[in-house]
C-alpha cells in the first residue's frame, strides 16, 4: 500500500497519531502537499462520508477521521499555497438568531470542511444581516441556518426572506436544519434546502453549488 | 420559598447507553474500540468538571400563570395552558452542570478535537437532561409526602422554548427563581449561561392531563417530537400502585 493509500485508510480508522505520521513521511518523500491532501487525506474523508451515509460507521467515528484529518492538514498548511487549504466553495454557517445551541452546526462545519468546502462560521445567535451581509463580503454560494429550539426556528425565515429582498435569490442558496427542523417547514419558509443531518446537508450543500 | 440542591456528580452522570443513543449508536450495536475509549475520556473529562447545582421554588396558579405569559410571544394554543390551570402543584426550577463543563466542550471543538467535544457536549446534555429529571423525581415525592391520596399524580417538567412556550418567557421565571444564586445567567435573547443547564416548571398533575395529541401548529414543525417519550414515561409509570 502507497503512503497516500495508506494515510486515507488511517483517517478512516480515526487514527490521527498514524495520519501525522504518515502525512510527515509523505512531505519527507518528496510529495506535493496538494497530492498528499487530495489523494490521501481528502480521499479519506469521502470514504468515510460515504460510509456514514451508508450508515456503515457512526457519527463519533466520522468525528475521529475529522480530528485525524486535522492533524494531517496542520502539517501541511504551511507548505501549501499562500499557507490556505484548496477549497470547492465557501459556506456560511450559524445558528438562527436566538439560538445558542450550536452542537449540529459545529457538526455540519466539520464534514463540510472535510468534503473540501471553506466554511465561514459565524457562531451562535446570529442576526439575518450578519448571515447575508458574510456571504455577500466573502462570496459564499450557500447560507446554512441551524436551530435547536421550536421558537427560533421561525427566525430561519427571516434569512431567508432577506436573501429574496436584496435580490440574492438565484446567487445565494439557503439551507436549514436542526433537531426540530423538518422538510416541511423548509419548504414552509421557502429555504432552498433542508438537511436532516450533518452528512445530508453536505450532500444538500454540494447540490446547491453543483460540485 | 426556594432551595438549592447540590447535587453528587453520580447523579448528574448519565449512563453510558444513553451517551451512545444519543451519539446514535444503538444498545445491540457493536461499538469500536476508539469510539469506546472516546467515551471512557469524555467521562473522565465530565467526573473531574461538573458542579452540578438546582434549584427549585413552589408557585402557585395565578403567580405561574403570569410566568407562563412572559411577554406574550407564546403559540395561540400550547399544551402546558391546558395542563397547568388545574395542577395539584407547581414549582419552578433550573439545574446546571456547570460553566466547567461548557468550557472545556467549547475549547476541544476550538482546538481540533471535534470527536471528544461532541462527547462530552452528549454527556453533558444527557446529564442536565438527568439532572432535570431528579429534581421532577424530587418534587414528586414532596407532592406524594403532602398528599398521600396523590398517586394518581404525576410531575413532568416543562421548559420554555419548547412545545410553544416562547423562550423569552425565561425572563419572568428568573426574576422569580434568581438561578443566578446557583449560576446560571440569561442573555439578551433570553437563553442560559452555562449553556448546558435546564429551566422550567415541574407540573404536578393528574397522570392523564399530561398526555395530548399532536395537533397544535408547531407540532407540524417538529421533527423531534420528544413529547412522546415524556408522555409515555408519565402515562406507563405506575409509582403508587395505579
Amino acid at each position: 500500500m502507497d503512503v497516500l493509500s495508506e494515510i486515507a485508510a488511517s483517517l478512516r480508522n480515526g487514527d490521527d497519531n498514524r495520519v501525522g505520521q504518515l502525512t510527515q513521511q509523505a512531505v519527507d518523500d518528496g510529495l506535493a502537499a496538494e497530492e498528499i491532501l487530495n489523494n490521501g487525506l481528502m480521499s479519506g474523508m469521502r470514504v468515510v462520508g460515504e460510509l456514514f451515509r451508508n450508515h456503515d460507521i457512526f457519527l463519533p467515528e466520522v468525528l475521529l477521521a475529522a480530528r485525524a484529518m486535522n492533524r494531517g492538514v496542520d502539517l501541511l498548511k504551511p507548505l501549501l499555497a499562500g499557507g490556505d487549504v484548496p477549497t470547492i466553495g465557501k459556506v456560511v454557517i450559524g445558528t438562527a438568531k436566538g439560538d445558542l445551541h450550536d452542537i449540529g452546526k459545529n457538526l455540519v462545519g466539520i464534514m463540510l470542511k472535510g468534503a473540501g468546502f471553506e466554511v465561514i462560521d459565524l457562531g451562535n445567535d446570529v442576526t439575518a444581516e450578519r448571515f447575508v451581509d458574510a456571504a455577500v463580503e466573502s462570496g459564499a454560494k450557500v447560507i446554512g441556518i441551524s436551530a435547536l429550539l421550536t421558537t427560533t426556528m421561525s427566525s430561519m425565515k427571516g434569512v431567508v426572506d432577506l436573501v429574496r429582498e436584496r435580490g440574492l435569490g438565484g446567487e445565494i442558496h439557503t439551507i436549514v436544519g436542526g433537531a426540530p427542523v423538518s422538510k416541511d417547514f423548509a419548504a414552509e419558509i421557502g429555504a432552498d434546502a433542508y438537511g436532516y443531518d450533518a452528512a445530508n446537508a453536505v450532500e444538500q450543500v454540494k447540490a446547491l453549488t453543483g460540485v | 420559598m426556594s432551595g438549592i440542591t447540590h447535587f453528587r456528580p453520580s447523579t448528574a452522570t448519565p449512563d453510558r447507553h444513553t451517551v451512545l443513543r444519543a451519539q446514535g449508536i444503538p444498545d445491540e450495536a457493536s461499538v469500536p474500540e476508539r469510539v469506546a475509549a472516546l467515551v471512557d475520556d469524555g467521562f473522565e473529562i465530565y467526573s473531574s468538571t461538573v458542579d452540578a447545582t438546582g434549584i427549585r421554588a413552589e408557585i402557585s396558579i395565578e403567580e405561574f400563570d403570569a410566568v407562563y405569559r412572559g411577554e406574550g410571544q407564546n403559540a395561540p394554543r400550547t399544551p402546558l395552558e391546558g395542563i397547568f390551570p388545574d395542577a395539584h402543584g407547581l414549582a419552578l426550577f433550573a439545574v446546571t452542570v456547570g460553566e466547567a463543563v461548557c468550557s472545556e466542550i467549547r475549547r476541544l471543538f476550538k482546538t481540533g478535537d471535534p470527536a471528544l467535544g461532541y462527547t462530552l457536549d452528549t454527556i453533558a446534555s444527557a446529564g442536565a437532561e438527568g439532572l432535570a429529571n431528579a429534581m421532577a423525581r424530587d418534587y414528586q415525592d414532596t407532592v406524594s409526602r403532602s398528599n398521600p391520596n396523590a398517586s394518581h399524580v404525576r410531575v413532568l417538567p416543562y421548559s420554555p422554548g419548547y412545545c410553544g412556550w416562547h423562550v423569552s418567557g425565561q425572563k419572568k421565571l428568573f426574576r422569580i427563581l434568581q438561578p443566578e444564586r446557583i449560576g446560571i445567567s440569561l442573555n439578551a435573547s433570553a437563553l442560559m449561561k452555562p449553556l448546558k443547564s435546564v429551566s422550567g416548571v415541574l407540573v404536578a398533575a393528574d397522570r392523564e392531563s399530561h398526555d395530548f395529541d399532536i395537533e397544535f401548529n408547531f407540532c407540524t414543525d417538529c421533527a423531534g417530537q420528544e413529547c412522546r417519550e415524556r408522555i409515555q414515561s408519565v402515562l406507563f409509570d405506575t409509582r403508587g400502585g395505579q
